[in-house]
């Protein structure tokens, strides 16, 4: 019997397990809807905007590791969902994103609501295709999800024109693919990893920087038992918060631009450094010159060779999985008798204490106006450190990074690479959906939860408890910052005037809203909120307008040319 | 800033071709030229590529070559010994007692004329790049009516191939 293309479609997302899709209908995909409609296997799920359906697909991705799964229509509901495409393709997300297209007589013809969606992502996402066969279909999206998932993970675009969904073929979804142009490398060279330990053991004071990698490979446990087994000090970028318990001493915080005082010294002052699934991006890393003046010898495994020696030329480079290699290098390492430069290495943990010392994420604690890192501290106790902690883009995403301390991988959901506002809300959903019993909080800006805030009726509909807290700072603060930092105290456009009243607004779609003002406050609201088991409560904090984020490492300096608050 | 000939093998689909020179454009990197064709094996083509960078630069387009999903596989010739190749037809006023000169001149450089009109030649030459601007240099400039290069193509010496 031979089904029609949007019946194989939505056939092919059963065969691959997807729970969810979310998406938005219009003409080129009705087909496709009219087959979601006939099937309960895969549940659509109705956002509002589809840049929210893909950042959703991306929340759920990044808190199960599952390919995460967007449905759009042709044109602006193709162009709606770049942002999002975006977002994923600089987080190394895995997603299929299928969209609609118009009939293949009437591509290049400018027809109506016509746009060349291979075309204007090509440079944003791993790959895409267009499919001009029926029979194509099951192929392409088994390579879609096959793609996506493996390697350095990626959003994969299959775009559908409308006439594709309606012709007829046989379905068969294949089992496997194979293709001769991609085999990511899995397995890092022994020889590589036999120097690397060697390194490693001869280092008088090692560091290791842990990325994304780390999660996406899932290799959090050999990470743990590597460091553990090393007995050094170890950082996480914004992206790899969770890989490594941040409630351990052994690990000093965040790095680069909003890093510890302890771990950008570190960084920088380390003799041999372990890179693992990380880039030595311009947010971690902002002036390559400056890192150099320090010798160190730099180790390097990452999945994607391209990410090695980009920026920052390394000695040792271990393509492969960081699971993998990590593994390896814990069996070797438990295997050695050499015990490594013991007394160097407690020297060099003398000096990290004592730069821990100087306290750099200390604020003033006994401030009248509620202090925005004051907020997250007690999001983290109450919660007990154990949300589901996504974000959108600014100060309050820094410090929401700083102060709420990730004990586990896949528990900090935020845009790291392309800063994406309007993030938070819908990638939230995504997470929701995905750990229904889950304590899952949204930390946003009074100016970013607005990209994105149509997303409220989606969780009124979808019964999604999110518990939103927005640090209400009247300003988009982390421009504010820098306008005070660099441009003179100029606050050129900055000031969020005409804002809405929050609460209203939250009960206008359905949920509770709290506002709260005092500091004495604040840890009720959550706990209250949190109490709320089945109810979506936004909570307006009013925030200290003039508060910074400190440490800071401005554009282009050195690792250790941070401003510290009480430098000001 | 070396320049490099960049040979590459990638799965003969539409919208390879704008993957790659897309990937230039957004990452910056320059290219001198770049030709294309299908292999003995319809289902690939062979690219080369030629471009200028540091060895770091190379390095990374070599990297972000391979990255893409449809590159087979990537070799900087470069690397070793190689041989490149590039045509040229130029289509020159021959007139009068230019007419015995550029026949002359053709011969020197072994090419060929190709087409004869009454009052042009199109001469046909290959042969690496600066064998071909040398033999521009010499023509006198105002005789050349018009010129068209294919860009360069290349391949190993000897046993070095390129192949799936
Ligand atoms: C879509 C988008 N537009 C613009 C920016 C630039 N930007 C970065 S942070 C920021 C301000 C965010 O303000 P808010 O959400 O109130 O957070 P705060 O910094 O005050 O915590 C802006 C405009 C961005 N990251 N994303």
């Amino acid at each position: 019997m031979e089904l029609s293309g949007a019946e194989i479609t939505v056939r092919c997302l059963q065969e691959e397990g997807v729970e969810f899709a979310f998406g938005y209908p219009g003409g080129a995909v009705l087909y496709i809807y009219d087959e979601i409609f006939k099937q309960n296997k895969v549940k659509h799920v109705l956002v509002r905007h589809e840049q929210a359906a893909v950042h959703a697909a991306d929340g759920y991705a990044r808190a199960t590791g599952r390919v995460g799964v967007a449905l759009v229509t042709s044109g602006p509901g193709a162009t709606n969902a770049v942002t999002g495409i975006a977002t994923a393709y600089m987080d190394s997300i895995p997603m299929v994103i299928i969209s609609g297209q118009v009939p293949t007589a009437a591509i290049g013809l400018d027809a109506f609501q016509e746009v060349d969606m291979v075309g204007i992502t090509r440079p944003c996402v791993k790959h895409n295709f267009l499919v001009k066969d029926v029979k194509d279909i099951a192929p392409t999206l088994k390579k879609a999800f096959h793609i996506a998932a493996t390697g350095r993970p990626g959003p994969v675009v299959v775009d559908i024109p409308k006439d594709v969904t309606i012709h007829t073929a046989k379905f068969d979804y294949p089992k496997s693919v194979s293709l001769r142009s991609y085999s990511p490398v899995t397995k890092g060279h022994p020889m590589q990893i036999k120097k690397a330990v060697k390194l490693l053991l001869s280092a008088k004071r090692p560091f290791v920087y842990t990325g994304g990698g780390v999660i996406l490979s899932e290799a959090s446990n050999a990470l743990i038992k590597l460091i553990k087994q090393l007995g050094v000090p170890c950082t996480s970028t914004l992206m790899g918060l969770g890989g490594y318990p941040e409630s351990d001493r052994q690990h000093l915080g965040m790095l680069g631009m909003h890093g510890t005082y302890e771990a950008n010294m570190a960084m920088q002052h380390c003799d041999v450094l372990l890179a693992v699934g990380a880039r030595f991006d311009d947010r971690v890393i902002g002036n390559t010159e400056h890192f150099k003046q320090e010798k160190r010898q730099i180790i390097h495994i990452d999945i994607d060779p391209s990410s090695i020696s980009k920026r920052v030329k390394v000695d040792v480079p271990i393509v492969g999985d960081v699971g993998q290699v990590l593994g390896e290098m814990l069996k070797q390492l438990q295997a050695s008798k050499d015990k490594g430069e013991q007394a160097a290495l407690k020297a060099w943990w003398a000096q990290i204490e004592l730069w821990r010392s100087k306290n750099c994420l200390n604020y003033d604690r006994t401030s009248k106006i509620i202090k925005p890192q004051f907020v997250i501290e007690k999001l983290y106790e109450v919660t007990k450190g154990d949300a589901y902690v996504t974000s959108d883009v600014g100060q309050h995403q820094m410090w929401a990074a700083q102060y709420y301390k990730f004990d586990k991988p896949r528990r900090w959901i935020n845009s790291g690479g392309l800063g994406t506002m309007g993030f938070g809300l819908p990638s939230a959903m995504g997470v929701k959906m995905a750990f229904p019993k889950a304590n899952v909080a949204c930390i946003t800006g009074e100016a970013s939860i607005q990209m994105c805030i149509q997303e409220l009726s989606t969780c009124k509909q979808y019964h999604l408890p999110i518990k939103v807290l927005t640090l209400n700072n009247r300003y988009m603060g982390m421009v504010r910052q820098w306008q005070q930092f660099f441009h003179g105290n100029r606050y050129s456009e900055s000031y969020m005037d005409a804002l809405p009243d929050f609460v209203k607004l939250a009960e206008a779609y359905g949920h509770v809203g709290i506002r709260i003002e005092k500091p004495s406050d604040v840890e009720g609201a959550i706990k209250e909120a949190f109490k709320l088991k089945d109810k979506l409560v936004f909570m307006d904090f009013l925030t200290d307008q003039t508060e910074n984020v400190y440490p800071m490492v401005p554009g282009g300096k050195g690792l250790s040319e941070m401003i510290l608050a009480e430098d000001l | 800033m070396m320049r490099h000939n960049i040979s590459v093998l990638l799965e003969n689909e539409a919208g390879a071709l704008s993957r790659v020179s897309g990937l230039f454009s957004a990452r910056g990197y320059n290219i001198e030229s770049l030709t294309v064709a299908p292999t003995e094996d319809p289902s690939m083509s062979r690219m080369t590529i030629v471009t200028r960078g540091s060895e770091e630069v190379i390095e990374q387009i070599v990297k972000q070559l391979n990255k893409l999903i449809e590159v087979v596989k990537v070799l900087d010739l470069n690397e070793g010994a190689h041989i490149e190749r590039e045509l040229m037809l130029v289509k020159v006023k021959a007139e009068g007692e230019w007419r015995e000169e550029l026949k002359r001149m053709s011969d020197i450089f072994r090419g060929r004329i190709i087409d004869v009109a009454d009052s042009t030649y199109t001469i046909e030459l290959t042969g690496n790049g600066t064998k071909l601007d040398a033999f521009l240099e010499a023509l006198d400039p105002s005789v050349i009516l018009e010129t068209v290069r294919t860009g360069a193509c290349g391949i190993g010496r000897g046993e070095r191939v390129l192949k799936v």
